[in-house]
């Protein structure tokens, strides 16, 4: 546990104006709230789409948080991860009640970096991308202009499965928007976050046919909090995009009633 | 998350298994009990829970906050009161303070964040609202025998047995009145600063503010403001800070040259002549020179004080001598007649509840801790924020109960790690937490420096840690 942190009290992050979706259930059961985080490139819409309500419908109040500088939060063109993170820890504070997270893609390597900074009740990382070398080289081609400054390149075909329209595929594509370049080198780099506070129960969700995150990819970071990650095969690398968003979502429902 | 005992009704524990002089003791097995629900009370609450501790906590009053709820009676703060540390220091680490408040924010904004805090993660359940702690007394098996009452001392006393005890009763609230020669005599209204709520009582007054601290300054500055005259009696010369340097707030400038790691002495140096050059030389209104270099003592943050000395809305005056009838005579033999002097010297810790020696509790009241918090041989107590800081307390106080959470973790688990930290904490027993040499006052005995009591809580709980102990 990191006790001093010179640096972050130096240097506060700057307050922006963010995003944030919600769907609360018509009867208040007492249960945690859930806080979506999208992954780069993706603002709360991907979870405003089918999750919100389903998880809402279930008894869970909902949230979606975009990251500055994505969907409808203010411009950051320099942002750091350290500020995404903050904008999660932010939006995580802010609820009536001790939350739990769920990150997605890169969205996961920033809800990592926000656990170190609150505690939350439990934590779920779908289709994680940690970052680093191992990241870079299984997709050079998506990777390869974001080492010069470019956007991180998030084709259809790479985001969901064969099973989603072309059409709805599209334009889901369509509407990504991209990270910050300071930030996307920070995600190559790979930093290993600091370990969460309050001992979270922490599950790791993905497919063995993302084509973004390989099966070893996601065995290492399951390893890293302790467990084996729960599979969905023959989904895309966007879960709740996907024809059968509905599944990942009630197994991880399934999994904060047992655990939270 | 498993409880180790009950969770709720302390009331409903079972039949008395032990008694203690004729009552009856409920056992509460593995809870602690936390006295006080202010900052440091709700943070060892958060902790322990956290670490899968039961709690119990015992409030005096009808809800959280302590010192920072204006509603309480004992409460300190009056209608202007804000921080004097900037967000970052003055929130919690693992429970930011929402982006939208200010970089100092007010006491109204404090409140609200406790009791967020206290919903948030879910503490009201466990605390005992109303209801005071009379009698804290060891029992056998280093535990301890907790007796409380309804607040005023209605209905009858009750005894529960707990695993340990966190004091969290806070040191603002009992006042240090200084001994004048001939105050009793004196005509004009004396009052501490514990009774000052809002700047209406100074309206029109010809206003005597005695002490230099930050309450004192900012008494002053409202008395500039709003009375008809207004003196301000300092013993000695202080560094006064302003809220905002080199265009951020100070104490994330003092961060930065922290996090620059230069040495004490240079950042003495740059602090110095920042202030030369924005504050200046503060003789020129007659204020004492300061007898120390900055840091030395904490510094008096205070953006407002210079301006209206140089306005002439405050009138620094020395020391006090005596008080005659109708008017107060200083040290040097000037005679001023104020109709209001406000007591701005300070508080003193009190433990009215637990026998002194429990806590090495000396002749001038003052407890001997290891850094600040853990009394010699007793594993099992703690007291909370017992602390006065460069920089904001909650984080401190966030640390020690963190600390202290992972002691009595250790002491099931590893039971010789728990003794040997112990015995290392009290070889330390006497160390201050400060990087530059303290001025020797009541007011500086647990003034530390955030920076290295910090250091000093990393290693401790790096010491405390139980990888590869499993």
């Amino acid at each position: 546990m990191k006790v001093m942190r010179a640096r972050e009290w130096a240097f506060p992050i700057a307050p922006v104006r963010r995003e944030v979706r919600r769907a609360t259930p018509e009867l208040d059961e007492g249960k945690p709230p859930v806080l979506f985080v999208p992954g780069f490139g993706h603002g709360a819409w991907v979870f405003a789409e089918h999750w919100l309500e389903h998880t809402a419908d279930r008894g869970f109040p909902a949230y979606a948080v975009s990251l500055r500088g994505h969907g409808d939060s203010a411009k950051a063109p320099k942002a750091t991860l350290r500020a995404y993170a903050h904008d999660v820890a932010q939006v995580a504070a802010s609820l009536p009640r001790r939350a739990v997270i769920v990150g997605h893609g890169a969205g996961a390597l920033v809800t990592a970096h926000a656990l170190a900074r609150y505690p939350a009740r439990a934590a779920v990382l779908l289709s994680p991308v940690f970052g680093g070398a191992g990241t870079a080289l299984r997709n050079p081609m998506l990777s390869l202009p974001a080492l010069f400054g470019g956007g991180l390149r998030l084709p259809a075909g790479q985001l969901f499965s064969r099973e989603l329209p072309a059409n709805a595929a599209r334009g889901y594509a369509a509407r990504l928007g991209r990270a910050s370049t300071r930030a996307q080198w920070q995600l190559l780099r790979g930093r290993t976050p600091q370990p969460p506070v309050g001992d979270p129960p922490v599950l790791v969700v993905g497919s063995p046919d993302d084509r973004i995150v390989s099966d070893t990819a996601l065995r290492r970071v399951a390893r890293g909090y302790g467990g084996a990650p729960l599979l969905f095969p023959g989904m895309g690398h966007d879960l709740m995009l996907d024809t059968r968003w509905r599944e990942p979502i009630d197994a991880i429902l399934d999994w904060l009633e047992k655990s939270a | 998350m498993t409880y180790s005992a009950g969770y709720g009704d302390p009331e409903s524990g079972g039949p008395a298994t032990a008694w203690r002089d004729g009552w009856p003791v409920y056992d509460r097995s593995g809870t602690v009990c936390v006295i006080g629900a202010g900052p440091s009370g709700l943070t060892a609450m958060k902790n322990l829970k956290e670490q899968g501790f039961g709690v119990d906590c015992y409030e005096r009053d009808t809800s959280v906050g302590g010192a920072w709820n204006w509603r309480h009676d004992r409460s300190p703060v009056y209608a202007s009161t804000h921080l004097i540390s900037s967000k970052p220091f003055s929130q919690f680490p693992d429970f930011p303070m929402p982006d939208s408040w200010p970089d100092y924010p007010k006491h109204s904004q404090v409140l609200e964040y406790l009791e967020h805090y206290a919903d948030h993660f879910d503490l009201k359940p466990h605390i005992w609202f109303g209801t005071e702690v009379v009698k804290v007394e060891p029992a056998e098996g280093e535990r301890w025998d907790v007796t409380t009452r309804s607040t005023g001392g209605y209905g009858g006393e009750r005894i529960h047995r707990y695993a340990a005890v966190v004091i969290a009763n806070g040191h603002n609230w009992s006042p240090k009145r200084p001994e004048y020669e001939g105050l009793e005599d004196f005509k004009g209204e004396v009052i501490h600063a514990a009774q000052f709520k809002d700047a209406a009582q100074l309206r029109n007054k010809k206003v005597l503010v005695i002490g230099a601290g930050n309450t004192g300054c900012d008494i002053a500055v409202e008395a500039a403001q709003q009375a008809a005259r207004c003196w301000h009696s300092t013993r000695r010369g202080y560094w006064y800070t302003p809220k905002y340097t080199l265009g951020r707030p100070a104490d994330q400038v003092n961060d930065l040259m922290l996090w620059l790691k230069l040495p004490l002495r240079a950042r003495q140096f740059l602090a110095h002549r920042t202030l030369k050059s924005t504050v200046g030389d503060l003789t020129r209104f007659g204020l004492p020179k300061p007898d120390h270099k900055i840091y030395e003592t904490h510094t008096i943050v205070n953006s407002q004080l210079v301006y209206y000395l140089g306005h002439g809305a405050v009138s620094p005056v020395g020391d006090v001598a005596r008080f005659h009838r109708n008017s107060v005579e200083l040290k040097g033999g000037e005679v001023i007649e104020p109709d209001l002097v406000v007591l701005a010297t300070g508080y003193h810790p009190s433990f009215d509840f637990i026998d002194g020696n429990l806590l090495g509790v000396d002749a001038s009241g003052r407890p001997r801790l290891a850094m600040h918090a853990f009394p010699k041989r007793q594993p099992t107590l703690a007291v909370a924020g017992l602390l006065q800081p460069d920089s904001g307390l909650f984080p401190l106080v966030h640390w020690q109960m963190v600390a202290f959470a992972r002691m009595l973790r250790v002491r099931e688990a590893a039971p010789a790690k728990a003794v040997a930290v112990q015995r290392r904490l009290e070889a330390e027993l006497d160390r201050r937490w400060t990087t530059a040499k303290v001025k020797d006052s009541t007011r500086h005995w647990f003034e530390i420096s955030h920076t290295t009591y910090l250091k000093a809580i990393q290693r401790l709980l790096d010491e405390l840690s139980l990888e590869g102990a499993k």
